[in-house]
Formats: C-alpha cells, structure tokens, sequence
C-alpha cells in the first residue's frame, strides 16, 4: 500500500494540477464582476490552504508527537521541518498572488489588512523556524527548541483566521464558509475551486515527502561521515 | 509551588539589582529612543501625540529585547542550567518565577517610559494614567513570551541575532493590541477587544509556558 501510494502521489499531483490549470483557463467562465481577475480565485486560496492550515497543521502535529516522549522520533522532527519549508514557500505564493489581485482591484500592492499583515508575520516566523534550525548543530537540540517554536507558532493560526472578523478591513470575505452557510461561487467555478484545493493538497504532501527524504538522506550522510571520521582516528591512534 | 516562584524571580531580581543593567543601560536606551523617535516625527506637538501610542509600546519591544537576552543571558552562564537541574526545580515554577522577574524590570522601564511619552510626546496625562493597567497586562505577556523565545534562541549560534528573529514577529499581536488599547484611551474609541486580545494571548503564553518549558531545559 505504501509502495502504491508513494508511486502514484506524484503523478496524481501532477495530473490534479494540469487538470485545475485546464478547467480555470480555457473551461470556467470569467466572473460578471471581476472578468478574467477571478481566475485567481483558482490559485490564491488554495495556496493560502496549504500555506496557512495544511502545512502549519502537520508541523503542528509532528511537533507535539516530536515534544510526547512516547512519541518521540527524528521523523517527526524531520516531517516537521519539512511542512515548514513547504509552508513558507506557499506563503511567498500567497502573499505574491494577493498581491497581483490587489494591484487591480484596490489600486495598490499592498494594503495593510488584518489578514494580510498576519499572513506576513506568519511568512517571518516561518523563516524564524528555518534560521532557528540552521543555529542548532546538535540534531536534539535542534529538535526540541524547532519543536517548541513551532508550537508557539501555532497560537498565531486563529489570530489570522478570524483577524479578518475582529478587525474588518478590506480583505474579500470567504467564499466557500460564509457565516450564513450559502456558497457564492457555483457550477464549474465552484467545481474547478474544489479541483484546485485537492490539486494544491496533492502537491504539498509530494513536496514533503521529497524534502523528507532529502533530510533523511542528510542525516544517513552526516553519521556515515561520523562512523567514517572514528574509524580513522581509531586506525590512526592503532597505528 | 508559589516558594519556588518567588525563590527563582528573586534570584533573578537580586542578580539585576547587583549588576544595574536595568537602570544605567536598559532604561537609558529606551529613553534615548523615545528621543529619536521624536526627533524622526518633527516637532508638531498634535502629530507627535497622534503617533506616541505605536512609538511608545515599540520603545517598550525593543526594550524587552534587551531584558530577554539579559536574562537568557545569565540563565545560560556557565553551571547555571546544570545546577537548576540538580536541585529538581519544577520547570513550570522556573518559567513562571524568570516570568514574573522579567515583569517586574519591564513594568519599571515600561513606567518610566510612559513618563517620557507623556512628557516627550504630549500624550493627555488622564490617558498615560489610565493606560497603566493595560500597559502592567502587556508587559506581562511580553515576559512570559520573553522567556520562552529567550530559552529558545540561547546557546545558540548567534543567539543574540537570532531573538530578535524569532520574538518581533510572535510580538506583533501584543505591539497591536497594546497600541490600539492606548490610542481607544486617547480617543475614547472601543477598549475592550483589545484588553481581551492581550488577556488571551498571556493566558496562552502562560499556558504553553508551564506545559514546555521543561522540554526547553532537558
């Protein structure tokens, strides 16, 4: 089961991509409103998905399994470590995508919107993460302290979900989970939205699933030269 | 439990008394850096009072910045962190005890400089007055936050660059909610959301702090 999975996870992203790349530019019509702008309504929140829930989830996770002893494991520092990389590069996309839909509709490239603002500091902490683990050479350390971090992080999550209830500025409302549960997007617009999230959940966990073993090779590479390094000394100090 | 609160923050409390980091390089910092603010808004004494409530709690960030590094400083001296392990301490005692060290030195600097702000950036006295308790819940959050980045970044390569990387950001919502809170007060706007948002986030912090900390000292 898991050999299937692990072949056929990166052809299905693929193919969910190209699929929501076809069904967003040629199949679904331009909005009444917004014209071919709309189009990144294909894009833009599925990215924010992975970037802000998706990948912050699953470092989440695997950081509270890392911190249980019970539970304890490099894999899940790893895994981790992983979905925070990922999740930085989908913030990037996030904010870059908002930012090409803002230029038209509100006039400027940046606006300082609740949601926009945590997204950014979110994107910060996120690269925080990432120098945190590059100062720590000793892998428990590391793990431990990126762990914690990373669970402090978390806290920031709901602020930026509902930051866009508390402060009410000018960030566009949700489309799909409205407060009176009526969607605002239909037929093949709103097939093609369901397509691009499943699409953009495919190409995280491919992309986790490549860094990991990246990590995991780093690792493997990193004792070898270890074992190689004691090996010497004991040759050496047996000559 | 409470004893070793207060045995912790007092050994922290009388290494700052000794020392006098606070008083003759923290607290003059941050006064010199009210000064420039000043100096970078000009001299018109209603845009001055207009900016003061942002100027002020940035003042008290970069003021806690460096308390935390002191104190993370010190927690990570030579034989320190070995002889608290020795001795069996609680780490949700330690945390809450460094917490509630750091809250007292920041809630002096942070008294202080409100002073200056009334005085420097004429802000309403009424207003500086009333935002104390607002200002005591905030430096509180900071402390608590303060100490769990602070453990986070120490020993590390580059401790000292890499707090400010990890704390500024996780500071943003306390930098708003305490701004907002001080300029509701100078305009008489809405108050409450904003003690509410720097309630929860100490109560988290507070939380995550007792629960962690002790994964942060193994």
């Amino acid at each position: 089961m898991k050999q299937v999975l692990r072949r056929t996870l990166g052809p299905f992203a693929l193919a969910s991509s190209v699929a929501t790349f076809v069904m967003g530019y040629f199949v679904t019509p331009p909005d009444v409103v917004q014209g071919e702008l709309a189009r990144l309504v294909y894009i833009h929140p599925a990215q924010a998905w992975v970037a802000l829930y998706l990948s912050f989830g699953a470092a989440t996770i695997a950081s509270a399994l890392y911190l249980w002893t019970r539970t304890r494991s490099m894999v899940a520092d790893r895994v981790a470590a992983s979905a925070v990389e990922v999740a930085t590069l989908f913030i990037g996309l996030t904010l870059l995508t908002g930012a090409i839909w803002g230029r038209p509709t509100w006039g400027v490239w940046w606006v300082w919107d609740a949601r926009l603002t945590s997204t950014a500091v979110l994107g910060v902490l996120m690269l925080g993460y990432l120098a945190l683990r590059r100062a720590n050479d000793d892998p428990q350390v590391r793990a431990k302290r990126s762990a914690v971090f990373a669970i402090l992080t978390a806290i920031n999550i709901p602020i930026i979900h509902f930051s866009v209830m508390w402060w009410t500025t000018l960030h566009q409302g949700a489309t799909v989970f409205t407060e009176d549960r009526q969607l605002k997007i239909h037929g093949s617009m709103a097939w093609t939205l369901l397509l691009s999230f499943i699409a953009f959940s495919l190409d995280f966990a491919w992309m986790v699933r490549a860094r990991y073993r990246i990590a995991d090779h780093e690792a493997a590479q990193r004792d070898s030269e270890l074992d190689s390094a004691l090996q010497a000394r004991r040759t050496e100090s047996a000559s | 439990m409470i004893r070793l609160i207060l045995l912790v923050a007092q050994k922290d409390l009388r290494i700052e008394r000794r020392s006098r980091v606070l008083l003759w390089q923290v607290a003059p910092f941050g006064l010199m850096t009210l000064l420039l603010c000043g100096l970078a808004v000009g001299p018109n004494a209603s845009t001055q009072a207009k900016l003061a409530p942002g100027l002020f709690y940035i003042v008290v960030m970069l003021v806690a910045l460096l308390v935390i590094n002191r104190t993370s400083q010190v927690e990570s001296s030579r034989g320190t962190a070995t002889s608290v392990q020795i001795l069996g301490i609680d780490p949700g005692a330690v945390f809450l005890g460094k917490a509630l060290a750091m809250f007292i030195q920041l809630s002096i600097v942070g008294v202080a400089l409100l002073a200056g702000t009334t005085v420097l950036l004429h802000v309403p006295l009424d207003a500086a007055f009333v935002t104390l308790p607002v200002l005591l819940l905030a430096s509180a959050t900071l402390s608590m936050a303060g100490v769990l980045y602070g453990r986070i970044a120490a020993s590390s390569a580059n401790a000292g660059t890499l707090l400010p990387a990890l704390a500024l950001p996780a500071f943003a919502p306390i930098l708003i909610a305490g701004e907002r809170s001080f300029s509701s007060l100078i305009t008489a706007g809405p108050l409450a959301r904003w003690v509410g948002l720097l309630g929860l986030a100490s109560a988290t912090y507070a939380c995550v702090g007792v629960l962690l900390y002790g994964a942060l000292e193994e």
